[in-house]
This record gives C-alpha cells, structure tokens and sequence, in this order.
C-alpha cells in the first residue's frame, strides 16, 4: 500500500521530465543516423551511457574523428557532477535493499537527482526507482523513435518543450528559495558564479559546474555555522 | 570502425557509471561525519542554480527573448501555485507562443 504510493508518485513527479526528454532523445536519434551510427548503437548509447549532453558530444567527436581516449576523457569530465550528486543523495536516500543500490546509482541524472532531493516527504528506493524509470524509458524510446521515424515533432514545439525542462528546475527552486533566504542567496551566488566561469571559459567543460557547486556548498557550511555560532551566543 | 563506436559507448558508460556510483559504495562503509553531510545538503540547490543560469536562457539558440519568457513564466506560475505540471505546461506555452508570434 504504502510501497504502491511511492510508486506512483515516482511516476508521476518522472512525467515531466519524460515529456521534456522526448525531443531531446529525438534529436539525438536523428543526429545518430545522420552520423552513420547504427539503430543498436543508438539505442546502447542511450541505454548504457544515459547522460545526454555527452551522448550528443560523443557523437560530434566522432564525426570529427576524435580518438577513444579524447571522448572518453571528455565524457568523464562532463559527467563527473554526477558524482557530488550521487554523494548528496546518498546521504538523503532509504535503500531497503542494498541490492538495488547499482540501479539506484545508474539514475542519477541532473533532473532525478534535482526531484529526489528537492521532495519534502521521504525518498525511498521504490519512489526513485519509479522516477528513474519513467526518465530512462523515454530517453530510450524517444532516442529509437527519433532515428526511424526522424523530427516528428514541430520544430518550435521540441524547443519550447527543452525550455519546459529548465520549468522544472525552476518549479522545484521557487518554493525553497520562498522559505529560505538562504536558499535564495545560495541559488544566485551559484548562477551568478556559474555564468561567470562559462561565460568568460575560464575552466574546461565539465569542470565548470563542479567548482560552482563545490565553492556554493561551501559557502553554505560557512553561513550555517555563522548562524549557529550566533545562535549559541544568545543563548549564554 | 563500427566495433570501434561499440568500444566508446562502453567506454564512455564506464567512466559514467563510476562517478554515479562509487558515492553510494562509500556510504554504505563509511557514515560521513556532520561537515560533510551538512556541505552534501547543500549540493542540490547549488546545482540548480548552475543548472538554470546560464543554460535556461541560452536554451533557444538565436531566440533570447523566448528563452527568457518562457524562463519568467516558469518563475511567476511556480511562485504563484504548487502544481509542477502547471508550471512546465504553462512555461511551454509562452515559450511556444513567443517563438511563433514574436519577433526576435
């Protein structure tokens, strides 16, 4: 019963991001067959790499004619935010059992991660894998889809649907930055450092978004033990 | 040249995998003293902010002004209700309209 709840709602909070990944998948799916890239190539890029900004940077490296450890090394570096966000989750995650751990992992992406963490009630294993799932299965059907049958969708229409993701993001920030004048210190701190260092390159790609949120967090510790230190000096 | 796309995307799965996983393996030994936990709770809004600026509004190349509304539909209807799927859902239409209504 109770396991059946956090199923659904799994699903449910997943719909969103399943809806914005569909042009995005597609895209991806056209750009693959554009690229001489087989339909089972195609389809293990998205099931085995599931991380969409490296699959389409993968793919132009090949079609330049980069070498494996070029974009293999790039592929990590881009994806290594993942791993500040698997260690947040970790801490913030009840895993019934260990076993599913390996799965749990696979699924963390920017928009699984940013739901999980962001949810008032509990994150269990059965609502993060539900969630997971929903995402992982339309990146996959949309990346096949995409590749046999091409743009299907008006081209305005996958663009207006990519800035619906960002909605997102923005609908799970807006309530948290409401209660919290910290939060909504933190959140800008972040932009403001992030488009400073992307704008201007002043670190390699992938790297970019780690030392953003790597200095953010901090900062956060740093206020936070400002305000208890205060706190315990009121009270003598 | 085709067992060679085969050997990247297994590649690329592995070097992807790793950093998303061995956080978990590590906590699962370990239990992270306050700190760090404390420097953890923080890593989600962080990364959302990194998320959202610049990328949101670089989202329609060669249509800012879009982007933008669609970014500020997305802040007011999530400032004014709760329901996600009425902020995505309204946020896709000003983005639409605007791509198809309004000059650049």
């Amino acid at each position: 019963m109770n396991h059946n709840y956090h199923i659904r709602e799994g699903i449910k909070q997943g719909i969103p991001v399943a809806l914005g990944y569909i042009p995005i998948a597609i895209t991806f799916g056209v750009l693959s067959k554009a690229a001489n890239v087989t339909i089972g190539e195609a389809f293990l890029f998205s099931s085995m790499v599931y991380a969409g900004a490296s699959q389409f940077m993968a793919i132009n490296m090949i079609l330049l004619g980069s070498g494996f450890t070029q974009i293999i090394i790039a592929t990590f570096l881009l994806n290594l935010r993942h791993f500040l966000m698997s260690a947040s989750l970790s801490q913030r995650i009840e895993v019934s059992n260990s076993r599913l751990l390996p799965f749990i992992s696979f699924g963390v992406t920017d928009e699984a991660f940013s739901i999980a963490s962001s949810r008032d009630g509990a994150v269990t294993s059965a609502f993060f894998m539900a969630l997971h799932l929903t995402i992982y299965f339309s990146w996959i059907i949309a990346t096949v889809l995409g590749y046999l049958i091409g743009e299907i969708l008006p081209p305005s229409l996958s663009s207006s649907m990519v800035v619906g993701l960002y909605a997102m993001f923005i609908a799970i920030l807006i309530p948290q930055m409401k209660s919290s004048g910290r939060a909504c210190f933190l959140v800008l701190l972040s932009g403001l450092i992030n488009t400073t260092i992307k704008t201007n390159n002043l670190l390699p790609k992938g790297w970019d978004i780690v030392t953003t949120i790597s200095i953010v967090s901090l900062i956060g510790v740093i206020l936070e033990g400002q305000v208890n230190r205060r706190e315990e000096k009121d009270e003598i | 040249m085709k067992s060679n796309i085969t050997l990247i995307i297994l590649g690329m799965s592995v070097v992807t995998y790793i950093p998303r996983h061995l956080p978990f393996i590590i906590s699962e030994r370990v239990s992270f003293p306050p700190i760090l936990k404390s420097f953890l709770s923080y890593v989600p809004i962080a990364a959302l902010g990194a998320l959202i600026f610049p990328d949101a509004f670089l989202a329609l190349e060669g249509y800012p002004l879009a982007s933008a509304m669609g970014v500020a539909a997305a802040g007011i209807l999530s400032y004014t209700q709760k329901n996600i799927f009425i902020t995505v859902a309204g946020s896709i239409t000003i983005t639409y309209l605007a791509l198809n209504f309004l000059a650049r």
